[in-house]
């Protein structure tokens, strides 16, 4: 399409403006996460040398699966809070799976921890979807109750590391291929390849769009005859599943696994998902956002140790900002993309995620991507 | 009385769940019934009932503080801070400390209920900003030596048997019963977190409203923050880390909706009872801590299952056309 001069810089504007703001999103991520590492660039000596660049890329494994799977649950507007519990509990059954069985391979003990995982999710999808009781309510209350149940299980016993199948200590090191001093290992590329696997069927398949439909509009999906509680209920599964995963991960990372390993680990996920851009209100939001967002957590953090200036203890104050921050702009950006004056938006803003008149109005009119 | 009964199930139910476990607990250790052990069930989790009356505030009103114990922590380490500088009275970093979680509810609140953030992002940065801050001001140090009076005002009884913070948490239950129950706050409380836009369009200031919730209850945090700190003589970063979800657990299990707009003063003081019960119940037949958070858990879930089940039953319809 030829377009006069007079009008090119209206059409530049217009393709930001028509590009879905879930797109936009992403490349500000991305955005942000290149010019971090460059200012950190300059601020360290040293930067940026393969081994840290594999530290982090290792570190975010765990935080960026669990990201995905949580990000997947608040699509549909709900919430896991439980996975941080699950994830311990798949680490520790894995482990003491594999130490009594030491012949036992990868894929076996992979697969052993994410069934572990998808069980303690069907629990938690059972009751929010089927019992009808509030997702936060039951993610808090299985995530006191995994915890407890595996704290009985292991009667205060750890898993120690030379116990299990030498593999296990090496399967973090593997590497697909190298660049130099830049690894690509393998446990990075399989979160990396579920997490996109799990963007392309949200993005693409029938189920995936459901659950955005259901998330963004749970009235409305259900009067267009969606299977609201299967869906839900399978999403929670999901969620287990890679909770599970990360379990393996925790347990191919850490080697020792205690009772209480993976503890804390659902407020990062959620954290992850929320800097990701993934509307706690539902229907908005990607999988590679989610990643994206663990992705920068993890620059972040492990940038800010090496700053001689900056002491350990700002982790967490520090990760607590960056939250803000992600809501901050994700609200600038969603009124600005839906054209509302701001009185309009605050009028119909600030109640929790479940619904309420209120958000029904909101979730309807704030889905900008036609 | 039926009328009463109609009204008020969920609280006849958890008054049934409460007295079974009194006359269970009872018959299983002879020290249970005494006046010690009653003022002994309270002492030990003080702070968090405290910060469960204004929890219960919040979440009334159809939002959420999920920062609660990491305003604790904030609180405490900010008077630590000030007492180990020692530029100023004690006293003065006492009422800094406090002032500290206000402030800490106030940014929260401004966020909130002004820029229009949902509450449950907000205070989940919270909870881990707060505790973040906490942990930059004592690094991991442990910080002690308290002047003799803040100590003993903790860790001795007050007035006869009864100790200060049980005073104090009796006081603010009174106020909180007259403030959500009989006056016009309460209401506002009450039409908001049903439905914020009715509220508006009845001319209510929902961000007001919400905007002093939330500073009270991270004033409350702060008060909670100090007495556990003159309780246990010393302050650390991670103080009362993971209060939150027992916090709120005993408000939902009061019956308070967590959509918002129901539950009562007197259903959230039955949950506290019970929870404390149950759990010094379980610590008398020498059940660990962290399977008395399981039963918690597991009380949490049925407090909600078992009401959802019988309204069903109760008003089953011909199912819908899927």
């Amino acid at each position: 399409m030829k377009v006069s001069p007079a009008t090119g810089m209206n059409r530049g504007s217009g393709r930001l403006r028509r590009m879905k703001p879930e797109r936009v999103k992403e490349l500000t991520l991305i955005g942000i996460i290149s010019l971090s590492v460059v200012t950190f660039g300059f601020l360290i000596e040293n930067y940026l040398s393969g081994r840290f660049f594999n530290r982090v890329i290792t570190s975010v494994v765990i935080v960026g699966i669990l990201a995905a799977g949580q990000a997947l649950v608040i699509i549909t507007r709900n919430i896991d809070l439980s996975v941080g519990s699950a994830t311990g509990v798949a680490a520790y059954l894995t482990g003491d799976f594999l130490a009594a069985n030491t012949s036992t391979g990868p894929l076996v003990a992979a697969v052993i921890a994410i069934l572990v995982g998808s069980t303690l999710g069907a629990f938690n999808g059972l009751l929010v979807a089927y019992g009808r009781i509030p997702a936060i309510i039951v993610t808090l209350g299985t995530l006191a109750l995994f915890r407890t149940m595996l704290s009985l299980y292991s009667g205060g016993q750890n898993i120690t590391a030379d116990t299990l199948p030498d593999w296990v200590l090496q399967f973090n090191q593997v590497t697909v291929v190298s660049f130099g001093d830049f690894d690509i290992r393998l446990v990075s590329l399989v979160a990396v390849l579920t997490g996109l696997g799990l963007h392309w069927a949200l993005a693409r398949l029938r189920w995936g769009r459901r659950l955005y439909a259901i998330g963004s509009n749970p009235e409305a999906a259900k009067q267009a005859g969606l299977p609201e509680q299967r869906l839900v209920f399978w999403a929670f599964v999901g969620s287990g599943a890679f909770a599970g995963l990360a379990g393996f991960m925790f347990m191919a990372r850490i080697g020792t696994i205690s009772a209480t390993a993976g503890a804390g680990l659902e407020l990062e996920s959620v954290a992850a998902a929320v800097v990701g851009g993934v509307s706690i209100f539902g229907g908005a939001g990607t999988i590679l956002g989610a990643l994206l967002g663990a992705s920068l957590i993890k620059t972040l953090e492990l940038s800010l140790v090496r700053l001689p200036q900056v002491s350990e203890f700002w982790r967490d104050a520090v990760l607590g900002i960056l939250i803000l921050v992600g809501v901050l702009i994700d609200l600038a950006l969603q009124r600005r993309l839906s054209r509302r004056p701001i009185a309009a938006a605050r009028s119909d803003s600030g109640s929790s995620p479940p619904v309420t008149v209120g958000e029904h109005s909101r979730a309807s009119e704030g889905a900008p991507d036609e | 009385m039926s009328d009463w009964l109609s009204r008020h199930r969920w609280e006849a139910v958890l008054l049934v769940v409460l007295v079974v476990t009194i006359i269970g607990n009872a018959a299983l250790s002879p020290f249970y019934l005494g006046f010690g052990n009653f003022i002994n069930l309270f002492w030990l989790s003080i702070e968090k009932i405290i910060v469960v009356v204004a929890m219960a505030f919040v979440i009334i009103n159809g939002e959420i503080d999920l920062s609660v114990a990491s305003v604790m922590g904030f609180s405490a380490a900010v008077m630590a801070s000030m007492q180990v500088s020692g530029d100023i009275p004690f006293l003065l970093a006492v009422v800094f400390g406090i002032l500290a979680g206000a402030l800490a509810g106030l940014v929260q609140g401004l966020l909130i209920a002004r820029i229009g953030l949902p509450s449950l992002v907000v205070t989940l940065a919270g909870l881990i900003g707060f505790r973040g801050a906490a942990r930059v001001i004592l690094e991991d140090r442990s910080i002690g030596d308290f002047p003799e009076w803040f100590d003993r005002l903790g860790q001795q009884p007050l007035l006869g048997p009864i100790p200060l913070a049980l005073i104090i948490f009796f006081a603010i239950l009174a106020v909180a019963w007259v403030v959500l129950e009989r006056g016009s706050f309460g209401r506002k409380v009450y039409i908001i977190g049903n439905s914020a836009d009715v509220a508006r369009y009845s001319g209510i200031g929902v961000s007001g409203v919400k905007l002093r919730l939330f500073i009270v209850s991270g004033l409350t945090a702060g008060l909670a923050g100090v007495l556990f700190a003159a309780r246990l003589g010393s302050v650390r970063g991670s103080l009362a880390e993971f209060f939150e979800l027992d916090i709120i657990t005993m408000v939902l299990l009061g019956g308070v909706s967590i959509f918002g707009g129901s539950g009562t003063m007197f259903g959230v003081v039955l949950a506290v009872f019970t929870v404390l019960n149950i759990r010094n119940g379980l610590g008398l037949a020498n059940v660990d801590g962290i399977m008395q958070t399981g039963v918690v858990g597991l009380l949490l879930l049925g407090s909600v299952l078992v009401p959802n089940l019988i309204e069903r039953r109760r008003t089953r319809l011909p199912a819908p056309e899927p």
